[in-house]
């Protein structure tokens, strides 16, 4: 009990907790916001009512139609306007109703936000702002519900992509973010909206971004991932453990931009082997940045190629979803082969 | 003694068939009794529509059987049986009558009467009460904007065209309600937005177009697809994601296509700016088409349309931008997302006009003369469809937290579309109770027909997962969860 209120000091002073799930949580940590920053206003499709994954229930009663107000269907209108308050010293949490959805607004993030500070010298930026989007594969979701597209903001440097695997880290996290004087995007994976259930404190706690968590320890295989798929490679590590004696070390990336290179590479010093695993399609995903920055950095001691375990390289499909998504057998599959190379 | 009835429907001098035929229908007296039947009485509203006096129904068989000078001794002037026919006696026949057997005789003459006439198979064979084969209608005048006169007011509509409208209308309606219920019992997956309610937009803006046109909507397309010419089965079996789907299994709900349908499109908005460039296209190739390209009032919001008005304008494109207003985008009510709820003026240098999409008259007429528009070079033109839909959004929304059940019903009871076009034809005498429901019957069974199907049609390969990503680059390996697992696109 002693080395779990080390490792998670944000838990050590035993406050009061609450079963909460993941949307729960969410809204936890933007009532807390909304308390603590008079400034801090929330919009998007649909938040008034409380979203459509109920993120936002009951801040609109609390805190006024003037904090949390709906807009218009327009993501390019939302993430600019939401850059212009931010901008205006106002704290600003833009709803995107999917992350599909996001790349009407990508050229305001991408061109606007996360060039601001670097193009003004400094003089103005949009770090209050915090655009927060539903994440990954859902199970029906097919093309336009199941996306993954922390890849194409990776690309970009002046933003922040974040992505929680459980309320606790989501709290923390979304609090992080908010209170990051960087544009920050949050992704909240969609399929443990209802799933995931913790007892996560009530009160505000700030969960450090850019720092990489190791699950797990272990000393043969390094596992990383992000958002739904660590709950798959915990299992997997379990069951290499079970079926093949192989001690998998489990990292969760949480900020995927930017990356906590040294947590991965330490890892992959120690065990030698790395297996990288995402939902989205395999060129171009994240796992090719971590896997090309660690074999840079530590050739010499990889025992075999690094693995990457991803969707494949078509448009999420409708009715094909069980076979693309990137389950327990294909990265326990990896590792076999990893472990034999 | 005959009880006197006046329908409306016979208001016509009475010839001797005229005659001859109440005179059937009443009956002699010594057949007495009631029989639960079917066949409901020929616009006879003030008798019950399920049940006949058995003088009616034996007025109904005396012309079927060809015959009715065993039956009736009061008509001397009866024809004669032809030869080498038996005719059953009455009490053969009315045994038959309360076996049921005579349903199923019944719809076999009229079967083969209808072969033999080529007409579509009608429960009646009215040969002696006449349908009106048109009439006259008015219909609400449109709001106009940047326009010194809109559409016809008063429109004809005839017969065949109700009876097809109604037949379309009923079975866009049938099929909808059919995937709710596939979606309930989770054979249907994924997202399902559905249609009922504004059939009399697709129907009236497909009957003033040609084939050869073009047309794109939004995710709510099952109606559009269906009109476009996707059958039912197809777009079913589409839905549960078989290979008999329209998209081969691959699409779902939200992507079907057919030709000249180019769908179908989840992104809210985005298929407003392809639709101009299928209009640039058709005016770039002279062929006289022209594309509509239908957006809802929640993307009437949407940056891309505004681009798109702009350079419809500009360049003078065949395309009828149709804004079905439905006045909920998802949750949210149009005075709660739109600065000006005047759809159709928001084209601001494009002339528009305000339609009543509940009326499928209404959206034919409309329609025409925005193709006439477009067709005579004068550019694009906005339509505003104020219409409504009874389901929610989509499956996953209950449509009741934002509205209530009494508006609902209410638009249900007052402005159905299939409703108000049924009441026309009925009270014009275009079409009787008794042939609507079978159209009614034949629609349900092909509905159920098209589930069947849908069910049980097998999904597609696994190879189709990589199939159509590129073009011309056959055994293209496309790399997936593992190094090692390589699976080849083969078209």
């Amino acid at each position: 009990a002693l080395i779990y209120l080390l490792k998670y000091p944000y838990l050590a002073c035993l406050r009061p907790t609450q079963k909460m799930n993941l949307f729960q949580s969410i809204t936890s940590a933007l009532d807390n916001t909304l308390a603590s920053d008079p400034t801090a206003v929330i919009f998007g499709e649909d938040v008034a009512f409380g979203g459509v994954f109920r993120c936002t229930v009951g801040l609109r009663d609390k805190y006024g139609k003037d904090r949390v107000f709906n807009t218009p269907l327009c993501e390019q209108g939302i993430v600019g306007f939401g850059i212009g308050v931010a901008v205006a010293g106002a704290t600003a949490i833009a709803e995107i109703q999917f992350a599909d959805y996001i790349f009407p607004a990508f050229d305001q993030i991408v061109n606007e936000a996360a060039k601001y500070r670097y193009r003004s010298g400094n003089m103005f930026d949009c770090g209050n702002l915090t655009i927060r989007a539903p994440w990954g594969c859902v199970g029906h979701g097919s093309l336009y519900h199941s996306q993954s597209p922390e890849a194409f903001f990776a690309h970009c440097p002046g933003l922040k992509v974040v992505i929680p695997r459980s309320p606790i880290q989501a709290k923390g996290l979304l609090l992080s973010c908010i209170a990051d004087k960087n544009p920050c995007i949050f992704f909240e994976p969609k399929i443990l909206y209802r799933a995931a259930v913790e007892q996560v404190p009530e009160d505000p706690y700030t969960i450090p971004l850019s720092q990489a968590e190791v699950l797990q320890e272990g000393s043969d295989v390094t596992l990383v991932a992000w958002g739904t798929q660590i709950h798959v490679l915990k299992e997997v590590a379990s069951m290499a453990q079970e079926k093949l004696g192989v001690s998998c070390e489990v990292i969760d990336l949480q900020t995927i931009l930017p990356w906590d290179i040294e947590t991965v590479c330490k890892s992959v010093v120690k065990t030698g082997r790395l297996l990288i695993s995402h939902e989205a399609p395999v060129t171009g995903g994240f796992a090719s940045e971590i896997s090309s920055t660690v074999q840079e950095e530590c050739f010499l001691n990889l025992e075999a190629p690094i693995s990457r375990v991803c969707g494949y390289d078509t448009p999420f499909p409708h009715i094909f979803e069980p076979f693309y998504i990137p389950d327990k057998w294909k990265c326990f599959e990896a590792i076999k082969k990893m472990i034999n190379y | 003694m005959i009880k006197r009835i006046q329908p409306r429907v016979l208001a016509k001098p009475q010839s001797a068939s005229a005659r001859r035929e109440r005179a059937l229908i009443h009956g002699p007296s010594h057949i007495t009794g009631r029989w639960r039947f079917p066949l409901s009485a020929n616009s006879r509203r003030a008798q019950s529509e399920h049940t006949l006096t058995q003088r009616q129904i034996a007025g109904r068989l005396c012309p079927a059987v060809g015959s009715c000078a065993f039956y009736l001794p009061i008509f001397k002037t009866a024809k004669k049986p032809r030869a080498g026919r038996t005719h059953p006696d009455i009490r053969t026949v009315l045994r038959w009558v309360r076996s049921g057997k005579m349903l199923a005789i019944i719809s076999n003459v009229f079967r083969a009467s209808a072969q033999r006439n080529g007409a579509a198979v009608i429960m009646s064979a009215r040969t002696y009460a006449d349908f009106t084969t048109q009439a006259t209608f008015e219909i609400k005048k449109c709001d106009l904007f940047k326009l010194d006169e809109g559409p016809a007011t008063q429109v004809v509509l005839t017969r065949d065209e109700g009876l097809q409208y109604y037949r379309i209308m009923q079975t866009m309606r049938r099929m909808e309600l059919k995937a709710d219920q596939l979606y309930k019992q989770k054979i249907i997956r994924g997202f399902c937005h559905l249609y009922d309610g504004q059939e009399a937009c697709a129907v009236g803006i497909e009957t003033s177009i040609n084939l050869s046109d073009h047309l794109i909507t939004a995710y709510r397309a099952h109606g559009y697809t269906y009109t476009r010419g996707g059958t039912v089965k197809e777009i079913m079996a589409e839905l549960t994601g078989r290979r008999g789907g329209i998209a081969k299994g691959k699409g779902g709900s939200m992507h079907m296509y057919c030709k000249h349908f180019y769908g179908g499109n989840g992104i809210v908005g985005a298929q407003v700016p392809l639709g101009a460039g299928v209009a640039l296209a058709c005016k770039f190739q002279g062929n006289n088409q022209l594309c509509v390209c239908l957006y809802g009032d929640g993307a009437a919001n949407q940056g891309q349309i505004f681009e798109t008005y702009n350079m419809a304008a500009l360049w003078k494109l065949p395309v009828i931008f149709i804004c079905e207003n439905n006045r909920y985008g998802m949750g949210t009510s149009v005075e709660r997302a739109a600065a000006s709820t005047d759809y159709f003026k928001r084209g601001e240098f494009i002339p528009g006009l305000r339609v009543d999409g509940m009326d499928v008259l209404c959206v034919r007429e409309a329609t025409k003369f925005a193709a006439d528009h477009c067709r005579s070079g004068k550019g694009p033109i906005l339509m505003e469809l104020q219409t409504y839909r009874y389901h929610g959004h989509s499956m996953s929304d209950p449509g009741v937290s934002y509205r209530t059940r009494e508006e609902i019903q209410e638009v249900r009871s007052k402005s159905d579309p299939i409703s108000l076009l049924k009441d026309r034809m009925l009270s014009n005498n275009m079409a009787s109770v008794e042939e609507l429901k079978e159209i009614d019957v034949e629609v349900r069974k092909e509905i159920e027909d098209a589930a069947q199907f849908a069910t049980t049609d097998p999904e597609p390969p696994l190879e189709d997962l990589c199939n159509h990503i590129f073009c011309d680059m056959p055994s293209l390996e496309v790399r997936g969860t593992n190094p090692w697992a390589k699976l080849k696109s083969v078209s």
